[in-house]
């Protein structure tokens, strides 16, 4: 395990674009804390973001957990073009020669993975806790450390996306190719959505079809938190809007996802596998 | 002595193509192996699967007479493949850092390896700005750390230019010298000739030849021989019953003989018979010679 993280660790370490790119996203991470500072007076209103309860415990968690995943494409891109490179270097073909099994070269990969899911998580827990403390109308503890699952939905998010990328990048062995292929799939989920809404027969739940599709589970995962947000519900109140909120992280779409990070796990094994170097 | 590979049955196919067809044969150690044969023979292909990086379709193979699995066994293998593959961004001792964590050796050996393949100085510069006879020779370094107890090359000499060739071909044979078993895949065939003791040859994916270098090239040789009086000694030689058959050429008659004469033994006895000898070799077909009729027997 140490040696896999070792060997994995050495390959990013040592490479320039993806030191770059994964600083780049730890300061994007912290800079949610930017948002603090949205400040505006227009006239006699004066409009503070922190001071909306956007950063009230156990709120924030959720919050940031949606606002966070955003950044997710940096480090996507780190991992499908070190994958991608492994290959157009031959490098795989190299560590298999000097007796890396193809288990342990995937394995060492999901160590990246979750690494970089479990970092992340940290680093918003981190970041939340600070913004909560300086900002939260509540700070009883037992508030605090409530809602916290909104985290675990935001690590088992990442690894799954990042599993898909690993994935994507393993099948295309191009990083350009593999992104682009992210995109188009994105847009696959969307026409399929379209179509299951216009021409599925009745006995079939649209949306609840639509939930299985990968990128939309992990979508599900962390509903958006706008719609919580006091201010906004007062604000759809006064215009007569009664909003249907389900902003709770779900059992079955952590079910789900996690079906989907083990699925794309084993496709690319079987994938290293059965392929010639 | 022990068995470090034994290959059995061994097949691969790429769609319709069969590269390697039921290849057998087993690796001793201690000797100095080569495989022959001519582009699209299934050397590489046949390299590929004992190094776990191509699948085999049928066969099987196993390393050090099966006591570990393979990819164990490989951390006690030094391969060279065709073309180095190295980290382009990492310097020659990140490479090498990293080949050392995954076959589990001590970095120590790292400064050493470097040494012995004249790379020391150059050891922090990127792998990218490395010339392919210094990419060579990185890959060499890195085949060594581990020490091991079988050295794979293919075709290590490809590519490079004169100075490179005699420098890579100066280190295989220091480190046959050291008792290291060794595979060498090559169509340089003075080379297999120089460095190896035994050699496997392919065609078309099928083993046509397996043994002692020696016994590939000793048939009883031939003579070379010119005298006074042509006529005469032509006359001596057929009625010679240790010789074979007899080649008149414009110079030589060249003669086969169909057991192992000595050269002593033969010209005494030609110039006891009255002939007197101006001109007498003799010679071994090369290994080149007995490889390219090898080859061509099997022709269909």
């Amino acid at each position: 395990m140490k040696r896999l993280f070792l060997i994995e660790f050495d390959k990013l370490r040592t490479n320039r674009s993806s030191r770059i790119l994964i600083g780049a996203y730890f300061i994007l991470l912290t800079s949610i804390a930017l948002i603090a500072a949205i400040e505006f007076d227009i006239g006699s209103i004066k409009f503070h973001l922190a001071e909306q309860g956007i950063f009230n415990f156990p709120y924030i968690w959720h919050f940031n957990g949606f606002i966070g995943a955003w950044f997710k494409i940096f480090l996507a891109v780190v991992i499908v073009s070190m994958t991608a490179n492994e290959y157009s270097n031959k490098t795989i073909k190299q560590n298999l020669i000097d007796g890396l099994s193809k288990r342990e070269f995937l394995h060492s990969k999901w160590i990246m993975i979750s690494a970089f899911s479990g970092i992340s998580t940290l680093f918003i827990f981190v970041v939340s806790l600070i913004l909560g403390l300086m900002y939260s109308n509540y700070t009883e503890l037992g508030i605090i450390f409530s809602d916290l699952e909104y985290l675990l939905a935001y690590f088992l998010k990442l690894v799954a996306f990042f599993a898909f990328c690993l994935f994507l990048g393993t099948a295309i062995k191009r990083s350009a190719f593999a992104l682009g292929f992210l995109g188009v799939w994105q847009m696959f989920e969307g026409i399929c959505y379209g179509l299951l809404k216009w021409k599925s027969p009745s006995w079939i739940d649209a949306d609840q079809m639509f939930r299985l599709f990968p990128l939309n589970a992990m979508s599900n995962l962390i509903p958006e938190p706008f719609t919580r947000l006091s201010a906004v519900r007062t604000l759809a109140e006064q215009v007569g809007e009664v909003m249907q909120i389900n902003s709770a992280v779900r059992f079955w779409d952590i079910v789900i996802v996690v079906l989907w990070s083990y699925i794309f796990y084993f496709l690319t094994y079987r994938l290293l596998k059965r392929r010639d170097l | 002595m022990s068995t470090t590979l034994t290959v059995s049955n061994l097949t691969k196919k790429f769609g319709h193509l069969t590269a390697v067809n039921s290849l057998s044969f087993s690796i001793k150690k201690g000797n100095v192996y080569g495989i022959l044969g001519p582009n699209g023979s299934g050397k590489s292909t046949t390299l590929g699967m004992i190094l776990n990086v191509v699948n085999p379709t049928s066969g099987s193979f196993s390393w050090f007479d099966g006591a570990q699995n393979t990819h164990q066994a490989l951390k006690h293998v030094g391969a060279i493949i065709e073309r180095p593959n190295f980290y382009p961004y990492m310097t020659a001792a990140q490479n090498l850092r990293l080949v050392c964590r995954i076959k589990e050796v001590p970095q120590s050996k790292i400064e050493e390896k470097l040494e012995l393949v004249d790379l020391l100085e150059r050891k922090n510069d990127k792998f990218k700005n490395y010339s392919l006879g210094m990419k060579q020779r990185l890959a060499i370094a890195s085949a060594l750390l581990n020490d091991p107890e079988i050295l794979i090359l293919d075709e290590p000499t490809n590519g490079l230019d004169p100075q490179g060739i005699a420098q890579v071909r100066g280190i295989i044979k220091k480190i046959a010298a050291q008792g290291t078993t060794i595979l060498l895949a090559s169509h340089l065939l003075d080379e297999v000739e120089k460095v190896c003791s035994h050699v496997l040859v392919l065609q078309k994916g099928k083993r046509i030849y397996f043994g002692k270098v020696t016994a590939l090239t000793a048939d009883h040789g031939y003579f070379e021989i010119n005298a006074t009086d042509l006529k005469a000694l032509q006359k001596v030689l057929q009625y010679r019953r240790d010789i074979e058959k007899i080649e008149v050429q414009k110079k030589y008659i060249l003669a086969y003989p169909n057991k192992s004469i000595s050269a002593t033994e033969l010209s005494k006895s030609l110039s006891e018979q009255g002939i007197i000898i101006t001109h007498f070799t003799q010679k071994h077909k090369s290994l080149e010679e007995q490889f390219l009729s090898l080859t061509k027997n099997q022709q269909p």
